[in-house]
Protein backbone atom coordinates (compact mmCIF):
# COMPACT_ATOMS: atom_id res chain seq x y z
CA UNK A 1 0.00 0.00 0.00
CA UNK A 2 1.37 3.49 -0.82
CA UNK A 3 2.65 5.39 2.22
CA UNK A 4 0.22 8.29 1.73
CA UNK A 5 -2.84 6.05 1.67
CA UNK A 6 -1.64 4.15 4.75
CA UNK A 7 -1.07 7.49 6.52
CA UNK A 8 -4.63 8.65 5.78
CA UNK A 9 -6.08 5.39 7.11
CA UNK A 10 -3.92 5.81 10.22
CA UNK A 11 -5.25 9.35 10.72
CA UNK A 12 -8.80 8.02 10.37
CA UNK A 13 -8.09 5.30 12.95
CA UNK A 14 -7.06 7.97 15.46
CA UNK A 15 -10.09 10.08 14.51
CA UNK A 16 -12.42 7.13 15.24
CA UNK A 17 -11.13 7.10 18.82
CA UNK A 18 -11.52 10.89 19.17
CA UNK A 19 -15.05 11.10 17.77
CA UNK A 20 -15.97 7.69 19.19
CA UNK A 21 -15.08 8.80 22.70
CA UNK A 22 -17.04 12.02 22.28
CA UNK A 23 -20.14 10.37 20.80
CA UNK A 24 -19.94 7.46 23.27
CA UNK A 25 -19.94 9.94 26.16
CA UNK A 26 -22.87 11.79 24.62
CA UNK A 27 -24.87 8.55 24.26
CA UNK A 28 -24.22 7.65 27.91
CA UNK A 29 -25.51 11.00 29.15
CA UNK A 30 -28.40 11.02 26.68
CA UNK A 31 -29.61 7.59 27.80
CA UNK A 32 -29.25 8.29 31.51
CA UNK A 33 -30.46 11.85 31.87
CA UNK A 34 -33.89 13.08 30.82
CA UNK A 35 -32.67 16.68 30.89
CA UNK A 36 -30.70 15.94 27.70
CA UNK A 37 -33.87 14.95 25.84
CA UNK A 38 -35.58 18.17 26.86
CA UNK A 39 -32.65 20.27 25.62
CA UNK A 40 -32.33 18.27 22.38
CA UNK A 41 -35.89 19.28 21.45
CA UNK A 42 -34.55 22.76 20.57
CA UNK A 43 -32.19 21.70 17.76
CA UNK A 44 -33.32 22.45 14.20
CA UNK A 45 -33.78 19.20 12.27
CA UNK A 46 -34.44 20.74 8.82
CA UNK A 47 -31.09 22.52 9.01
CA UNK A 48 -29.32 19.33 10.10
CA UNK A 49 -30.97 17.40 7.26
CA UNK A 50 -29.94 20.07 4.75
CA UNK A 51 -26.33 19.84 5.92
CA UNK A 52 -26.49 16.03 5.62
CA UNK A 53 -27.64 16.45 2.01
CA UNK A 54 -24.79 18.91 1.38
CA UNK A 55 -22.13 16.57 2.81
CA UNK A 56 -23.47 13.48 0.98
CA UNK A 57 -23.43 15.44 -2.28
CA UNK A 58 -19.91 16.74 -1.65
CA UNK A 59 -18.81 13.13 -1.01
CA UNK A 60 -20.23 12.20 -4.43
CA UNK A 61 -18.13 14.98 -6.02
CA UNK A 62 -15.03 13.78 -4.12
CA UNK A 63 -15.37 10.21 -5.36
CA UNK A 64 -16.07 11.41 -8.93
CA UNK A 65 -12.87 13.48 -8.66
CA UNK A 66 -11.00 10.36 -7.57
CA UNK A 67 -12.43 8.49 -10.56
CA UNK A 68 -11.26 11.27 -12.91
CA UNK A 69 -7.79 11.21 -11.31
CA UNK A 70 -7.58 7.43 -11.83
CA UNK A 71 -8.32 8.08 -15.52
CA UNK A 72 -5.46 10.61 -15.60
CA UNK A 73 -7.79 13.58 -16.18
CA UNK A 74 -6.32 16.10 -13.73
CA UNK A 75 -8.40 19.16 -14.72
CA UNK A 76 -11.64 17.18 -14.38
CA UNK A 77 -10.52 15.89 -10.98
CA UNK A 78 -9.68 19.49 -10.00
CA UNK A 79 -13.13 20.69 -11.02
CA UNK A 80 -14.80 17.99 -8.91
CA UNK A 81 -12.59 18.92 -5.96
CA UNK A 82 -13.68 22.55 -6.32
CA UNK A 83 -17.30 21.39 -6.23
CA UNK A 84 -16.47 19.41 -3.06
CA UNK A 85 -14.89 22.57 -1.65
CA UNK A 86 -18.13 24.41 -2.47
CA UNK A 87 -19.99 21.78 -0.44
CA UNK A 88 -17.66 22.40 2.50
CA UNK A 89 -18.25 26.16 2.29
CA UNK A 90 -22.02 25.64 2.11
CA UNK A 91 -21.91 23.33 5.13
CA UNK A 92 -19.95 25.83 7.22
CA UNK A 93 -22.20 28.73 6.12
CA UNK A 94 -25.36 26.82 7.10
CA UNK A 95 -23.79 25.82 10.41
CA UNK A 96 -22.88 29.45 11.12
CA UNK A 97 -26.46 30.57 10.51
CA UNK A 98 -27.79 27.75 12.70
CA UNK A 99 -25.44 28.58 15.58
CA UNK A 100 -26.25 32.29 15.31
CA UNK A 101 -29.97 31.52 15.68
CA UNK A 102 -29.35 29.19 18.63
CA UNK A 103 -27.01 31.55 20.46
CA UNK A 104 -29.49 34.44 19.97
CA UNK A 105 -32.17 32.22 21.55
CA UNK A 106 -29.89 31.80 24.57
CA UNK A 107 -28.51 28.32 23.89
CA UNK A 108 -24.75 28.68 24.37
CA UNK A 109 -22.00 26.16 25.12
CA UNK A 110 -22.53 26.83 28.85
CA UNK A 111 -26.34 26.41 28.79
CA UNK A 112 -26.16 22.82 30.06
CA UNK A 113 -24.72 19.38 29.45
CA UNK A 114 -26.50 18.82 26.13
CA UNK A 115 -25.43 22.15 24.68
CA UNK A 116 -21.81 21.59 25.79
CA UNK A 117 -21.79 18.29 23.88
CA UNK A 118 -23.67 19.82 20.95
CA UNK A 119 -21.23 22.69 20.38
CA UNK A 120 -18.15 20.55 21.12
CA UNK A 121 -19.12 17.69 18.79
CA UNK A 122 -20.47 19.86 15.96
CA UNK A 123 -17.63 22.35 16.40
CA UNK A 124 -14.93 19.66 16.27
CA UNK A 125 -16.60 18.24 13.17
CA UNK A 126 -16.78 21.70 11.57
CA UNK A 127 -13.05 22.17 12.24
CA UNK A 128 -12.42 18.92 10.34
CA UNK A 129 -14.60 20.22 7.49
CA UNK A 130 -12.58 23.46 7.35
CA UNK A 131 -9.23 21.61 7.50
CA UNK A 132 -10.35 19.25 4.71
CA UNK A 133 -11.55 22.17 2.59
CA UNK A 134 -8.19 23.98 2.88
CA UNK A 135 -6.21 20.84 1.98
CA UNK A 136 -8.62 20.22 -0.91
CA UNK A 137 -7.73 23.58 -2.46
CA UNK A 138 -4.03 22.65 -2.55
CA UNK A 139 -4.78 19.21 -4.01
CA UNK A 140 -7.12 20.76 -6.61
CA UNK A 141 -4.43 23.28 -7.63
CA UNK A 142 -1.98 20.43 -8.32
CA UNK A 143 -4.69 18.34 -10.02
CA UNK A 144 -5.37 21.14 -12.55
CA UNK A 145 -1.66 20.89 -13.49
CA UNK A 146 -1.88 17.07 -13.68
CA UNK A 147 0.49 16.79 -10.71
CA UNK A 148 0.28 14.51 -7.65
CA UNK A 149 -3.03 13.02 -8.79
CA UNK A 150 -2.79 10.23 -6.19
CA UNK A 151 -3.54 12.89 -3.56
CA UNK A 152 -7.08 13.24 -4.94
CA UNK A 153 -7.87 9.80 -3.55
CA UNK A 154 -6.22 10.61 -0.20
CA UNK A 155 -8.21 13.80 0.44
CA UNK A 156 -11.31 11.91 -0.77
CA UNK A 157 -10.86 9.16 1.85
CA UNK A 158 -10.53 11.82 4.56
CA UNK A 159 -13.58 13.68 3.25
CA UNK A 160 -15.75 10.55 3.24
CA UNK A 161 -14.76 9.93 6.85
CA UNK A 162 -15.87 13.47 7.77
CA UNK A 163 -19.15 12.61 6.01
CA UNK A 164 -19.52 9.39 8.06
CA UNK A 165 -18.98 11.28 11.33
CA UNK A 166 -21.82 13.65 10.37
CA UNK A 167 -24.02 10.67 9.40
CA UNK A 168 -23.88 9.67 13.10
CA UNK A 169 -24.00 13.20 14.53
CA UNK A 170 -27.20 14.00 12.62
CA UNK A 171 -29.50 11.44 14.29
CA UNK A 172 -27.83 11.90 17.68
CA UNK A 173 -28.22 15.68 17.80
CA UNK A 174 -31.26 16.33 15.59
CA UNK A 175 -33.55 13.29 15.40
CA UNK A 176 -33.44 11.57 18.82
CA UNK A 177 -35.55 14.10 20.75
CA UNK B 1 -4.82 1.09 -14.85
CA UNK B 2 -4.66 -0.59 -11.46
CA UNK B 3 -6.99 -3.41 -10.43
CA UNK B 4 -8.20 -1.04 -7.68
CA UNK B 5 -9.31 1.50 -10.29
CA UNK B 6 -10.91 -1.10 -12.58
CA UNK B 7 -12.98 -2.51 -9.73
CA UNK B 8 -14.25 0.85 -8.56
CA UNK B 9 -15.38 1.77 -12.07
CA UNK B 10 -18.08 -0.88 -11.76
CA UNK B 11 -19.68 1.23 -9.03
CA UNK B 12 -22.39 3.65 -10.17
CA UNK B 13 -21.58 6.50 -7.76
CA UNK B 14 -24.63 8.59 -8.67
CA UNK B 15 -26.88 5.61 -7.92
CA UNK B 16 -25.18 5.12 -4.53
CA UNK B 17 -25.67 8.83 -3.79
CA UNK B 18 -29.36 8.60 -4.76
CA UNK B 19 -29.84 5.63 -2.40
CA UNK B 20 -28.13 7.60 0.38
CA UNK B 21 -30.57 10.48 -0.17
CA UNK B 22 -33.56 8.11 -0.02
CA UNK B 23 -32.20 6.74 3.27
CA UNK B 24 -31.78 10.31 4.55
CA UNK B 25 -35.41 11.03 3.68
CA UNK B 26 -36.53 7.90 5.58
CA UNK B 27 -34.49 8.86 8.65
CA UNK B 28 -36.06 12.35 8.60
CA UNK B 29 -39.57 10.90 8.19
CA UNK B 30 -39.09 8.29 10.97
CA UNK B 31 -40.01 10.54 13.95
CA UNK B 32 -43.28 11.56 12.20
CA UNK B 33 -44.75 8.13 13.04
CA UNK B 34 -44.45 8.95 16.75
CA UNK B 35 -43.13 5.52 17.77
CA UNK B 36 -39.85 5.45 19.69
CA UNK B 37 -38.82 2.08 18.20
CA UNK B 38 -39.48 3.26 14.63
CA UNK B 39 -37.50 6.46 15.28
CA UNK B 40 -34.56 4.51 16.69
CA UNK B 41 -34.48 2.10 13.73
CA UNK B 42 -34.93 4.78 11.06
CA UNK B 43 -32.40 7.11 12.72
CA UNK B 44 -29.59 4.89 13.97
CA UNK B 45 -30.18 1.72 11.93
CA UNK B 46 -30.15 3.79 8.75
CA UNK B 47 -27.10 5.76 9.98
CA UNK B 48 -25.17 2.49 10.20
CA UNK B 49 -26.35 1.45 6.70
CA UNK B 50 -25.38 4.85 5.26
CA UNK B 51 -21.94 4.73 6.95
CA UNK B 52 -21.25 1.23 5.57
CA UNK B 53 -22.37 2.34 2.09
CA UNK B 54 -20.02 5.35 2.16
CA UNK B 55 -17.12 3.27 3.51
CA UNK B 56 -17.55 0.53 0.88
CA UNK B 57 -18.57 2.50 -2.20
CA UNK B 58 -16.84 5.87 -1.73
CA UNK B 59 -13.84 5.05 0.50
CA UNK B 60 -13.39 1.59 -1.13
CA UNK B 61 -12.44 0.10 2.22
CA UNK B 62 -13.25 -3.37 0.88
CA UNK B 63 -10.53 -2.89 -1.77
CA UNK B 64 -7.90 -1.75 0.74
CA UNK B 65 -5.52 -4.20 2.39
CA UNK B 66 -7.23 -6.40 4.95
CA UNK B 67 -5.24 -4.92 7.83
CA UNK B 68 -6.94 -1.57 7.20
CA UNK B 69 -10.30 -3.17 8.01
CA UNK B 70 -8.74 -4.84 11.08
CA UNK B 71 -7.33 -1.47 12.18
CA UNK B 72 -10.75 0.20 11.89
CA UNK B 73 -12.47 -2.67 13.72
CA UNK B 74 -9.86 -2.45 16.51
CA UNK B 75 -10.66 1.23 16.99
CA UNK B 76 -14.38 0.44 17.17
CA UNK B 77 -13.65 -2.23 19.81
CA UNK B 78 -11.69 0.40 21.78
CA UNK B 79 -14.83 2.56 21.66
CA UNK B 80 -16.93 -0.27 23.06
CA UNK B 81 -14.37 -0.93 25.81
CA UNK B 82 -14.44 2.76 26.72
CA UNK B 83 -18.24 2.72 26.80
CA UNK B 84 -18.39 -0.44 28.92
CA UNK B 85 -15.78 0.86 31.36
CA UNK B 86 -17.16 4.36 31.86
CA UNK B 87 -20.92 4.01 31.43
CA UNK B 88 -21.65 2.68 34.97
CA UNK B 89 -20.17 5.86 36.46
CA UNK B 90 -21.89 8.18 34.00
CA UNK B 91 -25.31 6.58 33.72
CA UNK B 92 -26.04 5.89 37.39
CA UNK B 93 -27.28 8.76 39.53
CA UNK B 94 -26.21 7.17 42.80
CA UNK B 95 -24.14 4.30 44.14
CA UNK B 96 -22.38 3.14 47.30
CA UNK B 97 -21.44 6.29 49.27
CA UNK B 98 -22.00 8.71 46.36
CA UNK B 99 -24.79 10.58 44.66
CA UNK B 100 -25.08 13.19 41.89
CA UNK B 101 -27.48 15.77 43.37
CA UNK B 102 -27.24 18.15 40.41
CA UNK B 103 -28.30 15.46 37.94
CA UNK B 104 -31.08 14.21 40.22
CA UNK B 105 -32.45 17.76 40.38
CA UNK B 106 -32.06 18.33 36.64
CA UNK B 107 -33.86 15.08 35.80
CA UNK B 108 -36.65 15.88 38.27
CA UNK B 109 -37.06 19.31 36.69
CA UNK B 110 -37.14 17.79 33.18
CA UNK B 111 -39.70 15.18 34.29
CA UNK B 112 -41.83 17.89 35.92
CA UNK B 113 -41.69 20.03 32.77
CA UNK B 114 -42.65 17.04 30.60
CA UNK B 115 -45.52 16.18 32.95
CA UNK B 116 -46.67 19.79 32.95
CA UNK B 117 -46.60 19.84 29.14
CA UNK B 118 -48.65 16.66 28.90
CA UNK B 119 -51.17 18.01 31.44
CA UNK B 120 -51.49 21.21 29.43
CA UNK B 121 -52.16 19.15 26.29
CA UNK B 122 -54.92 17.21 28.04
Amino acid sequence: MPTGRLAVWWVIASEIVIFGGLLGSYIMYRLAHDAFAAAAAHTMMPIGATNTFVLLTSSLFAVLGHQAAEQGDGPKAGRYLLLTFGGALTFVAIKSIEWTIEIREGFTISSGGFWSFYYTAAGLHALHVIAGAVIMLFVARDAFRNRELHRVELIGIYWHFVDIVWIFLFPLLYIAK
Amino acid sequence: MSQHAETEHHINYVKVWAILLVLLAISVAGPMFGHKAVTLVTAFGIAVVKAVMVARNFMHINLARRYVTYLMMTMLVFMLLFFAGVSPDVMKLAGHNWVKPAWVEANAAADAAAGHGEAAHE
